[in-house]
């Protein structure tokens, strides 16, 4: 009797732990660092080194993970709004990028491709490529809220044009910016030995926090995604809420396409953010959300995104060529999305009660 | 007299409202075809009138019809399927790689192209037709696989040296009457690739399935109305399964018969074919929503991209963007014209229906 | 299985999370007549036509059919269709994108193919000898819906079914198309089809049916000759009290005349997209009033017009004497105005919000996008509502859905009395929950009356209402028919006034 008491207390107690949301990213996360530690203890290793120009830098795999993470856990905040709004993804956010960071570039080189000086500010530059970033979220959102077009399908004009349209922006050029403030965005700091994304990164998430303290869009969101009638009926413009996501979404499109360019101060417009809009889609539902929208959580969504790159850095080091990967997060959005199914879980939790029953049986004789 | 008016459902109002939906959209994508070719042949000039313009435009999308067909499938069922370019790119290079480096033979390597489209079609028809997951995810997660498998099964890009294969490559099938003079003044025999066999194949034996058999009809069925095809008796998850494993076959095929046309593996082979399927679909008359949409419809929309595209090009913008912009564009007006289209007559049965009503009132 | 009985169900039981929609109920159908089968809201009949139908799976209890030995197994739409049950339901379940004759003929027939021609003849034929004038090539969504009613009859009739369902299919036919249909129904009766006539028309019951069956809240009230239930009987019935009992509640509802104050809300020929006839309704500050009339009547309708959940589509609005455009629910909200509505779990509640989220979230739309609560003020909003309408929730942060339908509606309830309305519109505020709730939430009305609010009141049970209002709209056939004010607000009247028609 008490024996069973106890395990039900520890049952629970468990299943309190498991339902917190935030719990699978933290799992996931586990995990991979404790394979990595049983694999090879050296992949934790940071060290500090000084790169070409003599600035401390730290190295090592770790690092890499928050630096090259910080692109994916900016989209993976739009895209959490966008999902829990809408009930669907955006796949245009790559093709995005590469048109963001091609107006960055045509900003800044003006018409000569390669300038010796900047044609222009960078901070104009980046304002107008978040202006632009946001006209074309603007437009996935009235497809989406006003058309009525699945989000996925909607945002699939943009995913085929996008990249045409970078290469548009530039004549088809490669523009080189050739300024050393420039890379600061991407890279190092003069003196910080922590890359620059990474506070990038962390400024979005203090901004986004700011913004669902101080109105009420979570609120607002969530009502919309979960149940879009009475939403209306509390005197709620569903339509408009979900247009408003996308364009938030443009914003942080821009923000990632600045670092992207930023990194290389350059542009390859076919390879750049190339197949992100999985990771981020994967981000999202490795942070526990529903993808079929509804209720979410920004910082699990943002824990995803870097146990995503924790996994890119991983199979890395495993010698899996990049092109490979997306064969290996398939599976794994494929193993989450059969684990997160309705169906699923159902058949699930009739089997554990059914393997439950004969103990609770033989706890009661 | 006012019996007589009683007579309910004749089309009085709506221009339109005789005709389907699938066959309204359809004749939309073939009148804008056919005006796109006159304004081609007289506007751009000669070349559109040899047939042999015509007939590179099917040799360059034979491929692409048939990944479209298996699409306009899955359309019809209200479903989706964008795992297919991804497919085709690992069937090409799975044959390449089995007809090189393993000295396979064709036949082999075709056994090899279906054995993949009918395993993606099986695994993906069962998440979405049994375990209800949104066929999206699971067909991008498709998409993702097959295209990291291709890199998987062989990295690098190389050219398929078997002569057997390479014979069947360049094989020509001569059209009779319909060759041209060049400058030199030399006949020149028309000519199709065997790929353009295949795929009028598939759109004829399809175009049949979806007219004339009970299976075809539920597709349609399922995608106008699930909850209303399980109450009139339909196994509406066999229904919606099945659309998945042909388009999954469609795919393996389609993926063949790319093949045989680049006699190429390489990883980035049929990059957004996914997209030019669904636009094909869709600018073909298949609605997004399901339960409308016409094989032959498709065909013709295959043949608006690839006549855009010629167009495009006489004109002077060679650009390889413009290839995007205007698919994207195209799509996009197309969606947008369906959405309205609908709108417009959800609106006009609901006025009908009150029409209806405040009859009933006044009697 | 008796003589004559096509089809005999024993001992019905069905529930879904949270509602026991059948207990043991009983039902039975005899060769060549027309059942009526009768209820309320919830009352269980979908349900039970759903079980027959296998659209739900019975929990237990037994369905004989004649021909068949022993119970039937039914577990879908196809084992009933092989059965020989054929069902039209209420809301059209035919392919809209599908011609009329492929509508007749899908899911049917063993051959694998098609034949266009001979489908199409023999849909003419049907289409024809029912006397429906339509193509069979025409595609069914440019059909009125009538049309496409009357198309589902034509393959349930087409099916040579034994047993044929009619889910409230008069709901959209105009006279003359109900006429046409029961033509019909009495010709296969003739041939000894029994049909199952669901509906809530009482003056087409009286003309086509033989028997009533009348359930309530999920359990059988009995099965009746119809010349043995006069209509007022079966409202009674239906409503769940018997004549004898409805000596006059009286009570100290303060009955309003000319002169009193002014009115709070004025509408004039309002109307809406969903079809209800343009209608004037007025209110008083501290009234408390009603709409009755049964299921379908335009009740819900007409209070959506008022706060604009329906698209509206004519007449004028006053608030307090000045004239307002109300076309969306954040206009009403912002004149003071709160609805509770009908569908909880449609309209009400955000399923996977927290109960604090969902008490605040009215008040919170009407003070704006850029002021949001502090979570410690949301929170108190929050508790202040769970002690007032003794909410049971294990804390403000329980997600909404996990509570019973009862404290649902009291989080509803809460939700609107935050934003302080000066006219509060509860529809069903009742229905599903227990019996001291009920009382609990009658009583609020009162309260909150007596301390100005005007309040408008819609119920199935009219003892509810007679309790609370002091004058009622009487609703039939989305068309308002009566005031009912005073003396007038008895059982007895207000159970004539919604049957209309004779007098018993």
């Amino acid at each position: 009797m008490t024996a069973g008491t106890k395990g039900a207390e520890k049952s629970s107690f468990l299943a309190s732990i498991i339902k917190k949301q935030i719990f699978i990213p933290i799992a996931a996360l586990l995990i991979l660092a404790i394979f990595n530690l049983i694999m090879d203890p050296s992949f934790f290793k940071i060290t500090l080194g000084h790169n070409s120009e003599g600035h401390p830098v730290l190295s090592g795999n770790l690092i890499s993970i928050i630096d090259y993470g910080s692109e994916l856990a900016i989209l993976a905040i739009g895209m959490t709004l966008v999902t829990a709004a809408s009930r669907g993804q955006d796949i245009s956010v790559g093709a995005a990028i590469a048109i963001s960071g091609s107006v960055v570039l045509r900003v800044l080189c003006g018409t000569n491709s390669r300038p010796e000086t900047l044609q222009a500010p960078i901070i104009v530059a980046f304002l107008i490529s978040c202006l632009v970033a946001m006209a074309f979220g603007a437009f996935n959102g009235a497809l989406v809220s006003i058309f009525k077009i699945q989000p996925m399908v909607a945002t699939l004009i943009l995913f085929t044009a996008g990249r045409s349209i970078a290469a548009w922006i530039n004549n088809n050029e490669l523009p080189v910016v050739n300024d050393k403030t420039f890379t600061y965005f991407g890279g190092y700091i003069p003196g910080i030995p922590i890359p620059t994304p990474f506070f990038i990164a962390i400024v979005c998430f203090i901004v986004t926090w700011l913004v669902l303290k101080f109105t009420n869009l979570g609120l607002y969101v969530q009502a919309v995604g979960i149940n879009e009638k009475t939403s209306r009926l509390n005197g709620l413009n569903p339509a408009f809420i979900k247009f408003i996501t996308y364009v938030i979404l443009g914003l942080c499109v821009a923000v990632a396409g600045f670092i992207k360019v930023s990194r290389l101060s350059t542009i390859n417009y076919s390879v750049v953010a190339k197949d992100i809009e999985m990771d981020a889609i994967l981000a999202v539902a490795l942070g526990g959300n529903s993808l079929s929208g509804g209720k979410f959580n920004i910082s699990a969504s943002i824990l995803g995104a870097y146990v995503i790159q924790f996994l890119t850095t991983t199979l890395y080091k495993f010698n899996v060529q990049s092109d490979a990967l997306p064969a290996y997060k398939a599976v794994v959005v494929i193993l989450l999305v059969i684990l997160s199914a309705p169906i699923v879980r159902e058949k699930m939790a009739a089997l554990f009660k059914n393997l439950r029953s004969p103990v609770n049986a033989e706890s009661k004789s | 007299m006012p019996q007589k008016d009683m007579t309910v459902g004749r089309p009085r109002r709506h221009l339109l409202r005789g005709i389907t939906d699938t066959n309204l959209l359809m004749s939309i994508t073939i009148i804008v075809f056919i005006i796109m070719y006159l304004y081609a042949i007289f506007g751009l000039g000669e070349g559109f009138l040899k047939a042999q313009t015509f007939f590179n435009m099917l040799n360059a999308n034979a491929a692409l019809i048939i990944l479209a067909c298996g699409m306009t499938l899955v359309m019809i069922t209200g479903g989706i399927d964008i795992s297919v370019g991804g497919m085709a790119a690992l069937v090409s290079m799975s044959s390449a790689v089995y007809l090189d480096k393993h000295s396979g033979s064709v036949f082999g390597a075709m056994m090899i192209s279906l054995g993949i489209g009918l395993a993606f079609g099986l695994i993906q028809g069962f998440l979405v037709a049994y375990l209800d997951i949104q066929p999206f995810i699971v067909t991008l997660a498709g998409m993702f696989f097959a295209r990291g498998m291709t890199t998987i099964v062989n990295a690098n890009p190389f050219n398929v040296q078997n002569r057997a294969f390479v014979k069947l490559k360049e094989t020509r099938i001569t059209v009779p009457g319909m060759g041209s003079v060049n400058k030199r003044g030399i006949y020149i025999d028309a000519y199709i690739e065997i790929g353009v066999i295949v795929a009028l194949i598939v759109v004829a034996a399809l175009f049949l399935f979806l007219k004339w058999t009970k299976t075809g009809r539920n597709f349609y069925a399922v995608g106008g109305n699930k909850q209303s095809a399980l109450m009139l008796g339909i196994n509406v998850k066999r229904t919606t399964f099945l659309a998945y494993l042909m388009c999954g076959i469609l795919g393996g095929i389609g993926g063949f018969v790319y093949f045989m046309h680049v006699g190429s593996g390489s990883a980035s082979h049929a990059t957004g074919a996914e997209m030019n399927a669904i636009a094909s679909s869709i600018i073909g008359g298949t609605m997004l929503t399901g339960g409308v949409g016409n094989i032959v419809g498709t065909l013709f929309g295959v043949l608006s991209l690839a006549l855009i595209q010629n167009i495009v090009s006489s004109v002077g913008l060679t650009d390889a963007w413009w290839t995007g912009i205007t698919n994207a564009s195209m799509l996009c007006i197309f969606l947008v014209v369906q959405s309205i289209i609908i709108a417009r007559r959800k609106k006009a049965n609901l006025s009908a229906a009150k029409s209806m009503e405040a009859k009933g009132v006044k009697k | 299985m008796q003589e004559r009985s096509l089809l005999e169900m024993r001992g019905i039981y069905k529930s879904f999370p949270g509602v026991k929609a059948l207990r043991n109920v009983d039902f039975t159908l005899r060769e060549g007549e027309i059942h009526a089968l009768m209820g309320e809201n919830g009352a269980g009949k979908s349900t039970l036509i759903k079980v027959l139908t296998g659209v739900h799976i019975k929990d237990s209890g037994d369905i004989f059919i004649k021909g068949q030995s022993g119970a039937v197994r039914i577990h879908s739409p196809q084992d009933a269709q092989d059965l020989g049950i054929s069902t039209v339901y209420q809301e059209i379940s035919l392919c809209p994108n599908l011609s009329v004759a492929e509508n007749i003929f899908l899911g049917r027939g063993k051959s694998g193919l098609v034949n266009w021609r001979n489908m199409n003849r023999q849909a003419g034929k049907l289409l024809d000898s029912l006397g429906i004038a339509v193509k069979p090539t025409q595609q069914l969504a440019s059909c009125s819906i009538a049309v496409q009613q009357m198309v589902a009859i034509a393959r349930a009739v087409d099916m040579e079914c034994s047993v044929l369902i009619l889910d409230e299919p008069t709901s959209s036919l105009d006279e003359s198309e109900v006429e046409k249909l029961f033509m019909l129904m009495r010709q296969l009766k003739e041939r000894g089809v029994g049909i199952i006539f669901v509906t809530h028309f009482l003056d087409q019951v009286y003309e086509v049916c033989d028997r009533i069956t009348v359930l309530r809240d999920g359990q059988l009230v009995g099965e009746y000759e119809i010349e043995n239930l006069p209509r007022v009987q079966l409202v009674s019935k239906m409503l769940g009290k018997e004549l004898d009992d409805m000596a006059d509640i009286k009570n100290d509802i303060p009955v309003f005349s000319e002169k009193d104050k002014g009115y709070v809300y004025e509408a004039e020929g309002l109307c809406s997209s969903e079809g209800i006839k343009p209608f004037n309704f007025n209110i008083r500050k501290g009234e408390v009033n009603g709409f009755t009339g049964l299921l379908g009547s335009g009740r819900s309708e007409c209070v959506r017009a008022i706060f604009g959940a329906d698209r509206v589509t004519g007449g004028k609005v006053k608030i307090n004497g000045r004239e307002v455009k109300i076309n969306k629910p954040i206009d009403a909200m912002k004149n003071g105005i709160a609805y509770l509505p009908e569908d909880r779990k449609r309209d009400g509640i955000v399923g996977d919000l927290s109960v604090r989220d969902n008490i605040i979230l009215a008040l919170q739309v009407k003070k704006g996008f850029f002021k949001p609560f502090t979570k410690a003020e949301a929170t108190k909003f929050a508790e202040e509502y769970i002690k007032l309408l003794d909410i049971k929730t294990a804390s403000v942060n329980t997600p909404i859905k996990s509570l019973s339908g009862g404290n649902q509606q009291k989080v509803i309830l809460g939700r609107w009395l935050l934003t302080h309305p000066e006219y509060l519109i509860l529809d069903e505020p009742t229905r599903g929950i227990d019996v001291g709730t009920k009382v609990d939430i009658q009583k609020l009305v009162l309260k909150l009356a007596s301390e100005g609010m005007s309040i408008t009141f819609i119920s199935s049970e009219t003892d509810e209402m007679l309790r609370t209002c002091s004058r009622l709209l009487v609703m039939r056939d989305r068309k308002l028919v009566g005031e009912l004010t005073g003396d007038e607000l008895t059982q007895a009247t207000i159970m004539n006034t919604i049957a209309g028609g004779e007098q018993e």
